[in-house]
């Protein structure tokens, strides 16, 4: 049952003017420019892209300073805006296959054509504190390196010719959109990976690493990631042609997964795939074993754990909806528990009552 | 100019107009001094475009996100219109770029205009890439194998 009640306005008003102000903080420090959240919080930036579902660095900085660095907040936010634009179309689906490669990575093929390019990775630091970033140290640009440009060939493309590896045949298809229609189980393999796209890195960690412990086995080796900026097109029907409109940041990876084969496939090694916007290798990883183990069903293979359980992982890795959910608890339940504080009431003298009953049968027949 | 490469020219420009920096195509198309009298017929409007991408990197398409987009759609006095689409909320930055294309599709003017505005953007923009890529050749791992023993 709702009852409206009325009160608080004055509480709520001061409330959001004593958040402004633990927002800002210390007056006498300098605040944060968008500029500043953008170049130096990049991965922050990057992961409420990701989960906020919209590539605009400048808007993900924002969220991050208005949210006051909390970023489940700032992606609320984005996804917030996001309803407030009109939808203009889709772009023609991105090629990482031509990526302007800034890291990418082998743990199958030592020797890939292209090199193993580590790029700007915290890999192989020590993750000792650094006190000099108290300060403002002067800070050394990229090293260079001369030669000509190598072209990053894809994983598939070196198993391939062998047919060991599942491939991803070119496919035309409208996929499906879960922001424009409504969630019906089974999903599509393309509705799914909207779905873990955007999906809570933290959940999506915890259940890939769930697969690699025993809940849904599925031996993963990472067959390439890559992080860079791919070209988007849009098709613009006044023109008749597809418009380049910029580049975008993705992560992808490629997990490779020894599969034993079925009464329809030969042994071969099988593919989970991660794509997400930004530099964000865990969660791509994370995607990409989550995707893996959610085609159990495609692959003939029983379901035995959480990750293969497409309602469990899809429904409960949005952290927009889990949020609001757990957090609309706290909200005025005041009608609801009196209703269950009556109820418990009842309940309990029912319970006093047969217990008392219980007492006197016993005490008669003593 | 045969059709297709008169589109290639178009698409050409528009992606260096869509990555350019606001501030530098700003400073170089007031330098130009053009600013025809036009009408605007569309925008500059901004709204999303949903990113797409392909299962596997090369299989069936499937929705990644979205992104903000600006459009803006302009027509010059002799009926010639020009379009404008880009990444970002960046209003006026659609309005010059869909100008210039309006504008190159005048031969006399396209020339103008891609030797001082769209050649020296898009040669920055290629000067970036090529110092990104050096910077990411030299994290390149060079494996060298130890030998061990004697034969």
């Amino acid at each position: 049952m709702y009852v409206a009640v009325k009160g608080g306005e004055a509480a709520i008003d001061n409330a959001h003017r004593l958040l402004a102000d633990r927002r800002r903080g210390d007056r006498s420090v300098p605040t944060l420019g968008l500029d500043q959240i953008a170049e130096q919080f990049a991965l922050s930036v990057d992961r409420v892209m990701s989960e906020g579902s919209l590539y605009d660095r400048r808007l993900a900085a924002l969220a991050i300073k208005q949210a006051r660095g909390d970023l489940i907040e700032a992606i609320f936010l984005v996804r917030a805006y996001r309803t407030t634009l009109p939808r203009f179309g889709h772009s023609e689906p991105v090629d990482t296959g031509a990526m302007q490669v800034e890291r990418r990575i082998s743990a199958c093929f030592k020797d890939l054509p292209g090199g193993q390019l580590l790029g700007p990775t915290f890999d192989y630091t020590h993750r000792l504190l650094d006190d000099e970033l108290d300060g403002d140290p002067a800070v050394e640009p990229g090293a260079l390196r001369d030669g000509a440009a190598e072209p990053a060939t894809q994983i598939a493309d070196i198993l391939g010719g062998e047919g060991l590896i599942e491939e991803d045949p070119l496919a035309p298809g409208e996929p499906g959109d879960i922001n424009q229609t409504p969630m019906e189980f089974p999903l599509s393999r393309a509705m799914r990976l909207q779905s873990l796209s955007r999906g809570d890195e933290g959940f999506l960690l915890a259940l890939g690493y769930s697969t690699q412990r025993g809940y849904a086995r599925s031996h993963p080796f990472v067959g390439e990631i890559r992080i860079g900026e791919v070209e988007v097109e849009v098709f613009v029907p006044e023109l008749g042609f597809a418009v380049p409109v910029g580049r975008v940041q993705l992560t992808e990876c490629q997990m490779v997964n020894q599969f034993k084969g079925s009464a329809k496939t030969p042994p071969q090694f099988t593919r989970g795939y991660g794509l997400v916007f930004g530099q964000s290798e865990r969660k791509a990883m994370a995607m990409s074993l989550c995707d893996r183990a959610l085609r159990a069903e495609e692959l003939g293979e029983d379901i035995v754990a959480p990750p293969q359980d497409q309602e469990f992982v899809i429904s409960h890795c949005d952290n927009v909806q889990a949020t609001g959910f757990v957090e609309h608890l706290k909200l005025p339940h005041y009608v609801d528990f009196q209703a269950e504080l009556g109820l418990v009431r009842t309940m309990r003298a029912e319970y006093e009552a047969t217990r008392n009953e219980d007492v006197e049968i016993r005490e008669a027949a003593e | 100019m045969t059709s297709e490469t008169h589109t290639e020219a178009r698409r050409r420009r528009m992606s260096v107009l869509a990555r350019c920096n606001s501030n530098r195509l700003h400073e170089l198309w007031d330098k130009l001094r053009l600013e025809p009298a036009h009408k605007t017929l569309r925008g500059p409007e901004s709204g999303l475009i949903m990113l797409r991408g392909r299962i596997g990197g090369t299989g069936e398409p499937f929705n990644i996100g979205e992104a903000t987009v600006t459009r803006a759609s302009v027509k010059l006095e002799d009926g010639t219109v020009g379009h404008a689409i880009a990444l970002g909320r960046d209003g006026a930055k659609a309005r010059i770029s869909a100008l210039i294309d309006a504008l190159c599709q005048t031969m006399e003017a396209a020339v103008l205009i891609d030797a001082e505005l769209i050649a020296p953007i898009s040669q920055e923009l290629d000067c970036d890439d090529e110092k990104r890529r050096q910077q990411t050749a030299a994290t390149r791992v060079d494996f060298f194998t130890m030998v061990r023993g004697e034969d």
